[in-house]
């Protein structure tokens, strides 16, 4: 059974403009992704494809003006406003961004115990840092003094010492050296091993090859492909859609190349497949309706012409 | 390993220490200028009524006894030296020296000024957190009005309305004069001061509130809508105790600096509290000495008041040093 | 991550700005009603008519009469003509010496940004009050005391908002293209920092003119600005005083509720105006 499902998930924004006129921005649009348990699933996208409000969605974090649509299931069971209360920073941990996720004028070892749901919460924030290779002067560091490994460890102490089943990674790499990238997501890997579940959010698909499991392509606020990693390979031959393929061949290692235009913006969604402008296979029909997602050779994709 | 910086603190009070002296000596020498070229004799306003028994021959010796028939550059570096050993002369109203009239005023100043301030400060801060949290709501509206509608009262006015209300209707406070008339000062208790005391810092506290309030709310928006909140609502943390963890923390320094920086507006506002209520502090002192050209007491009071101005912004700068971890502590990496 | 959600539909009857100017517009006519009132009206209302002595407010006398009999509607709204125009001649004054000092500080190099940046902090080291006292005594009160002493109290947070203002644009790349094509510095600054700088000056302008207003009436009310000759709301509200405890409340209720209103008023332009010109830094 699927630790986490997220079934034809809508998110849209709504904003008042210079008038009175209410208008909704659809931010992500008929997601769908499955978690197993003692899975890494990544779901990567360009920055600014709404993939941190993915996270926030599934938290229930979401700003106030933010309205949400489709079905958030956990264990099996739909993950409803009450139930999210009781589960969230307990089942469900976010490990967030950066260090300015952190109360700035905290101390690291406060902020971590607080997240702690044991009896005993100085020593699981001890045994978590410990675990982490931070010293036990950390503890009484502020964020502003921490280092950017230090940063990263810290807030998966955060997630870690909760005892949660669930984790969502949002971006854990970014900036971070590659020995630091590396020993994050082993630590992700770990914890999946143990029968727990990450959802790791991230822009890099080449590190997130080689710890998933999973992965789902993230564009314009849907999934528009979820494959195996073992798909990555060649030149992409088994990969599904088209977009996947070109972010395949984006990478350094294989062509280098990287596909002209840009994602449309939230307010200017195009009628049909929303990469259909961008996509070298369109057709005039793609341009008619949103394709559905399909199940296509063990993976799915959102994609017509997809074989 | 964390390290107090003071050495870096020791440098920062003394840079302070050193602009604070320039600033104070411009000042004392601009309002000596100043005062020196009012069209007010000061002989008349020394002497009052009793001008036209004076003679000139009197008249020259009074002048020569204050040096006034020297050149200004001369009387401003008597009068400066004289300050310098701490004598600020004598009050020709109260026929006292000035660092004895303003010493006994300042402490009942104080207990207006500092109750006001501790009054508005707390209230104000309250009203803004409470906005805040309630944004958009219609109790955040109501906040937002009255303090909107406060920054545009006149004080003295507030306090003509106090007046009215609780003195002259409810009858429930005497009006005027810090201590009873007629009384002697031995005589007036605490109880009598107290009484006193109330109706100005009310009418201080009332206006005093806005400027807190509003800047509260606003630092408070911004840190509900910020990453770390986000986060530790992520970490199942709501409500008051989210607040109280998060919110608190990082609105109260921002909120005390202001307190600080705000003594000036203090002060305005404690001159026409003190002017409605007859009370007898340093405000009423200025306006008495304003009004009947007594020198030495208006320019003791110039050069207290920039010192009072100064303190506060002072330890608003203080505040912040020595609160903030991001400049107690030293870097480490 | 949350993109930016920028909206360009405008369709609505009466959008925010709209809103916004029809405030602006309202107030205006406010206070030119006050103004023009405050000179047209008859002097007649207000002299001595010892039979209508200390009544309280009826139809006939809106506000009551004092203990002369004058109307205290009519003296409202010409005190309140006067303390415009006091406090306009001296926000005008404040606001030119903040755009001389401001200017000069930007562009005269480090040693005059230094210099004004000390006189900034000599102004804003002695409370607003205590300078406008010392100035009143100086110059003996009167009129041209208040004035030259709200003129002078003004300035120094306008002149620092416009420092900044001239340094961003002279940093800003179109006058740095115009610098290298050999523009003199008078065009720059006719073409650029001029245009740039007077919304800001308009916005600074209009907050503080109910400052000065408030200061002007608080001044005049201790006695040491306009003269108690002087029909000002400072004076009606010091004389009131003495009538407080007769019960007299009318003396000082309605002349500074009015002063009340007409400073929010202003501020209210001024705060109107600024969300008219300058949207992104006023929000909410």
């Amino acid at each position: 059974m699927s630790i986490l499902e997220v079934e034809n998930l809508s998110v849209s924004f709504k904003q008042y403009t210079d008038g009175f006129k209410e208008i909704n921005h659809k931010v992500i649009s008929s997601l769908s992704v499955t978690l197993e348990a003692g899975e890494i699933l990544a779901v990567v996208g360009a920055s600014g494809s709404g993939k941190s409000l993915l996270a926030h969605a599934i938290l229930g974090i979401l700003p106030r003006n933010a309205s949400i649509s489709g079905t958030i299931k956990y264990k099996g069971v739909e993950l409803t406003a009450a139930r999210l209360a009781t589960l969230r920073g307990k089942e469900l941990a976010l490990v967030p961004q950066s260090v300015n996720f952190l109360d700035p004028l905290m101390r690291v070892g406060s902020q971590v115990r607080t997240a702690s749901n044991s009896e005993d919460v100085v020593s699981a924030q001890r045994k978590v840092f410990e675990r982490y290779h931070l010293g036990k002067e950390v503890e009484s560091m502020y964020p502003f003094q921490l280092s950017g490994g230090m940063a990263r460890r810290t807030l998966l102490s955060t997630a870690m010492v909760s005892g949660a089943k669930v984790i969502i990674a949002d971006e854990p790499t970014p900036g971070l050296d590659p020995i630091v990238i590396k020993e994050a997501l082993s630590n992700f890997r770990e914890f999946a091993d143990k029968g727990c579940a990450v959802m790791l959010i991230t822009h890099d698909i080449e590190s997130a090859l080689q710890i998933t499991d999973k992965i789902a392509v993230f564009y314009a606020g849907t999934t528009v492909e979820i494959a195996s990693v073992k798909d990555f390979v060649g030149k992409g031959e088994a990969i599904r859609h088209p977009y996947t393929k070109a972010l395949w061949r984006a990478l350094p290692q294989n062509e280098f190349i990287s596909i002209p235009g840009s994602q449309p913006h939230p307010s200017s969604l195009p009628p049909g497949c929303l990469f259909a402008p961008r996509c070298e296979i369109a057709t005039p029909e793609c341009e008619q309706a949103p394709p559905d997602m399909r199940e296509l050779r063990d993976g799915m994709v959102r994609c017509i012409h997809a074989t | 390993m964390r390290k107090f910086n003071g050495g870096k603190l020791g440098l920062f009070i003394l840079m302070k220490g050193v602009r604070m002296v320039t600033l104070l000596v411009a000042i004392c020498f601009i309002s000596f200028l100043l005062v020196k070229n009012s069209p007010i004799d000061p002989i008349q306003a020394y002497i009052g009524a009793d001008m036209l028994k004076v003679g000139p021959e009197q008249r020259e010796k009074i002048a020569e006894y204050w040096g006034l028939d020297q050149p200004v550059m001369v009387q401003f570096l008597n009068w400066g030296s004289a300050v310098l050993a701490g004598d600020l002369g004598t009050s020709m109203i109260f026929r006292r020296p000035v660092i004895e009239v303003i010493g006994e005023r300042f402490f009942n100043s104080l207990a207006l000024m500092l109750s006001a301030w501790l009054l508005s400060g707390v209230v104000g801060f309250v009203m803004g957190v409470i906005a805040a949290m309630k944004k958009g709501t219609w109790i955040d509206r109501m906040i937002k009005w009255y303090c909107f509608t406060l920054a545009s009262t006149p004080t003295f006015w507030m306090g003509l309305l106090v007046l009215m209300v609780f003195s002259v209707w409810l009858g429930w406070f005497p009006i005027g004069m810090g201590v009873p008339a007629g009384v002697l000062s031995e005589d007036v208790t605490l109880m009598d001061r107290i009484q006193h005391l109330i109706l100005p810092v009310l009418t201080l506290s009332i206006l005093g509130v806005a400027n807190v309030a509003l800047h509260t709310r606003q630092k408070l928006i911004v840190v509900m809508a910020s990453d770390y909140v986000l986060f530790a609502r992520a970490r199942g943390e709501k409500g008051f105790a989210l607040f109280w963890r998060h919110g608190l923390r990082n609105v109260a320094l921002p909120a005390i600096t202001l307190q600080f920086a705000a003594f000036s507006e203090l002060f305005g506002g404690a001159v026409l509290a003190e002017q409605v209520f007859s009370y007898p502090g340093l405000g009423q002192a200025t306006i008495e000495a304003g009004l009947r050209g007594d020198v030495p007491l208006l320019l003791g009071l110039v050069i207290f008041s920039t010192i009072f101005v100064f303190v506060g912004n002072l330890l608003a700068d203080l505040s912040y040093r020595v609160l903030d971890p991001r400049t107690r502590e030293v870097r480490k990496i | 991550m949350i993109p930016s959600l920028k909206i360009n539909i405008n369709k609505f009857p009466l959008n925010r700005k709209q809103r916004t100017l029809f405030n602006i517009i309202i107030s205006i006519i406010f206070l030119v009603t006050v103004i023009l009132g405050g000179i047209l009206l008859d002097e007649e209302r207000i002299v001595t008519n010892l039979s209508e002595r200390n009544s309280a407010p009826s139809l006939e006398h809106l506000f009551g009469t004092d203990w002369l009999g004058r109307d205290m509607f009519a003296r409202t709204v010409m005190g309140l003509a006067l303390s415009i125009g006091v406090g306009l001649i001296g926000a005008i004054g404040s606001a030119l010496i903040a755009l001389l000092l401001g200017i000069a500080a930007a562009t005269m190099g480090k040693m005059a940004d230094r210099i004004i940046s000390w006189i900034i902090d000599l102004f804003l080291s002695v409370p607003h009050l205590v300078t406008l006292v010392l100035i009143a005594f100086t110059l003996g009160g009167g009129f041209k005391g208040i004035v030259i002493g709200l003129t002078l109290t003004h300035w120094p947070s306008l002149a620092r908002v416009i420092r900044a203002e001239v340094m961003q644009i002279r940093s800003a790349e179109f006058v740095q293209v115009s610098q290298k094509m050999g523009k003199s510095q008078w065009w720059i600054a006719v073409h650029h920092i001029l245009p740039h700088i007077v919304p800001q000056l308009l916005i600074g302008f209009m907050l503080l003119f109910p400052h000065v207003i408030l200061h002007e009436a608080a001044v005049t009310f201790l006695g040491l600005g306009l003269s108690p000759h002087e029909p000002a709301i400072g004076i009606i509200l010091s004389e009131s005083m003495r009538y407080l405890s007769s019960g007299m409340w009318w003396l000082a209720f309605f002349p500074g509720l009015c002063l009340l209103i007409v400073v929010r008023m202003f501020d209210q332009i001024g705060e109107n105006l600024r969300v008219l010109m300058d949207p992104t830094r006023s929000h909410d």
